[in-house]
């Protein structure tokens, strides 16, 4: 399929465009698109998502007044803090305060440049893709030391350091682990590192062999860690820092600081799927459909089965952050660089070592690791079930209340 | 000269890089010129995204903005008294400065003349990560080693350094 964004400039705009305008103009349509169209809403709702799952989680309602079942809560957020007073205090350093916002959300929005929701659904398939968005995401760090310092505060400037000093450790594993996976694609590109898995579940690179596995889980917690999420959160712990860097944030900045946070959820899941978890692949053919012959349905297929895979992380995410308490600061760097630093190059040399013995993989050992995941997962659901029917839980609540 | 598109945004990546170079010298305030590196170090992987350099211009914001420019804003940040410009950004030696300065301009402005400027009629577009890649293991691989060996005692002295030593 060579149907580009810029042959849709050229039909909509006939005459005499230049080539480097049409692409100015290209880049400029899907940026907004996707901001408007996709990035905005899927933040919104997820931040829904994260009240309703989480109140459920214990025993309490969320929000649920705004539309069916409270769905449309995002809006009404977004409308009254846009409304709201922009505050900044005297004190404070008016230009980085004001700009600091700005910078969390480019480097968070970023990441949408090479997130492949599709085989021809990328906004740029960038051959150095992973490496920029592991790039770009920096950005975040510097935004956040900018809204901690400039808001003069010492609540503020403890929790942008926090968070600095956290993003930075952590991205030593998360960056290991998937070199792991850049080891076995042998290619930094998004849509490259998807073509090299398949649909299937032996396909993907997360049981390739028991060394993947651990690096999945690795980058997974990692990535929580970045995106300062619970149990990782002491940059804007609110038992002792107020808010953190967020603290003097008020109206739509403050707001552009959680759009950033929850927008991440996604982002995170979208880069486990595609490194890990065979992306968008699909099988060839099915129920006796051949896909390449319908690319409308193979299209939305695509993006449905990719939607899927990356927002269940999201919803992991919401999941360990009702479960898991908050760890200390010195537990938390205890655990980057005494335990997951060391497991991410063990994971890195065992991958290494074992593509020397076998350059093709070796599909007994796929197919062993395959199951014993399925094996750990059927535990840890059967411990849940247990869990459930002993401790006899009085639900006051309905699910859907 | 046909002012193009590509050549408009080079002379806008340039600004970014210039400008906020100028308020990294020129600023009265530590915090302001060490967070104005951003413009300078994300214009420098700009500039590199012009020159066909993907790889160089990913690792150039990967290392320099998510790496240094942070320890450079810890160090900033951590200091006493970091506010009080006194300490932080006074004018000394303006002549010293300015006589080096002279003489540094001068210099490039030789070496801009006497270079033998090529322009490349079409610039490739071609991944480079492959390449560097086989050049590092290949034909650089003792410049490769030796600073990998380089960062590896920068390490070690560090931690010698900030440890603090336990006495029985």
């Amino acid at each position: 399929m060579d149907f580009t964004v810029q042959d849709l400039i050229a039909t909509l705009l006939p005459g005499a465009v230049p080539a480097a305008l049409g692409y100015a103009l290209a880049a400029v349509a899907v940026a907004f698109a996707v901001l408007s169209f996709f990035v905005a809403p899927l933040a919104g709702v997820t931040s829904w998502l994260e009240r309703r799952v989480w109140a459920r989680m214990q025993s309490r309602v969320g929000p649920n007044r705004v539309g069916p079942q409270g769905i449309l809560q995002w809006l009404a957020d977004g409308v009254k803090n846009i409304q709201k007073e922009d505050i900044i205090p005297a004190s404070a350093d008016r230009k980085l305060f004001l700009l600091a916002p700005y910078v969390v959300f480019s480097g968070f929005l970023g990441a949408f440049v090479v997130i492949p929701f599709g085989s021809w659904l990328i906004p740029a398939d960038l051959n150095i893709g992973i490496l920029y968005l592991l790039a770009i995401t920096s950005l975040v760090v510097v935004g956040i030391l900018m809204a901690g310092w400039s808001s003069n505060n010492k609540w503020s400037l403890l929790g942008g350091m926090r968070s600095a000093a956290q993003i930075v450790s952590y991205e030593i594993p998360a960056g290991v682990a998937v070199l792991t996976v850049i080891f076995l694609s042998g290619t930094l590109s998004m849509q490259g590192i998807i073509k090299a898995q398949g649909w299937a579940p032996w396909d993907w690179f997360i049981f390739y062999n028991p060394f993947t596995l651990v690096a999945f889980f690795l980058f997974f917690t990692a990535a929580l860690a970045e995106g300062n999420r619970t149990p990782f959160d002491i940059p804007e712990a609110e038992s002792e820092l107020v808010a953190g860097y967020v603290t003097e944030y008020s109206g739509m900045r403050f707001l552009f600081f959680f759009f950033a946070e929850w927008g991440n959820l996604y982002v995170i899941g979208a880069i486990a799927a595609t490194l890990f978890l065979g992306g968008w692949q699909i099988p060839a053919t099915i129920f006796g459909v051949t896909m390449a012959e319908h690319p409308l349905l193979k299209g939305v297929l695509e993006f449905a089965v990719f939607f899927v895979k990356a927002y269940f992380w999201a919803f992991v995410a919401m999941w360990v952050r009702g479960t898991l308490p908050r760890v200390r600061v010195d537990q938390l760097m205890a655990m980057c660089w005494k335990y997951m630093v060391p497991m991410s190059f063990i994971c890195l040399f065992g991958t290494i070592v074992l593509l020397v013995i076998w350059p093709e993989g070796n599909t007994a050992l796929t197919m062993a690791t395959l199951a014993v995941s399925c094996l750990i997962v059927l535990y840890f659901m059967w411990r849940v079930v247990y869990q459930i029917m002993h401790s006899r839980p009085t639900l006051y609540l309905k699910p859907y209340v | 000269m046909e002012i193009s598109i590509d050549v408009l945004i080079f002379y806008l990546v340039s600004l970014v890089v210039v400008g906020s170079a100028c308020i990294v010298a020129f600023s009265r305030n530590i915090v302001h010129s060490a967070f104005s590196l951003l413009g300078t170090f994300g214009g420098v992987a700009g500039l590199y995204v012009f020159l066909g350099a993907d790889f160089v211009a990913a690792v150039q914001v990967l290392i320099y903005v998510g790496g240094i420019l942070v320890l450079i804003l810890f160090a900033v940040m951590l200091t006493h008294r970091i506010s009080d410009i006194d300490i932080t950004n006074r004018t000394v030696g303006r002549i010293p400065a300015l006589v080096a300065v002279a003489v540094f301009l001068g210099i490039l402005v030789y070496a801009i003349g006497e270079t033998d400027w090529v322009r490349v009629k079409e610039v490739a577009f071609a991944p480079t990560t492959a390449v560097i890649g086989n050049l590092f293991l290949g034909d650089y691989l003792l410049p490769f080693q030796i600073a990998a060996v380089v960062l590896l005692v920068a390490l070690i002295g560090a931690i010698t350094l900030s440890r603090k030593e336990i006495k029985e």
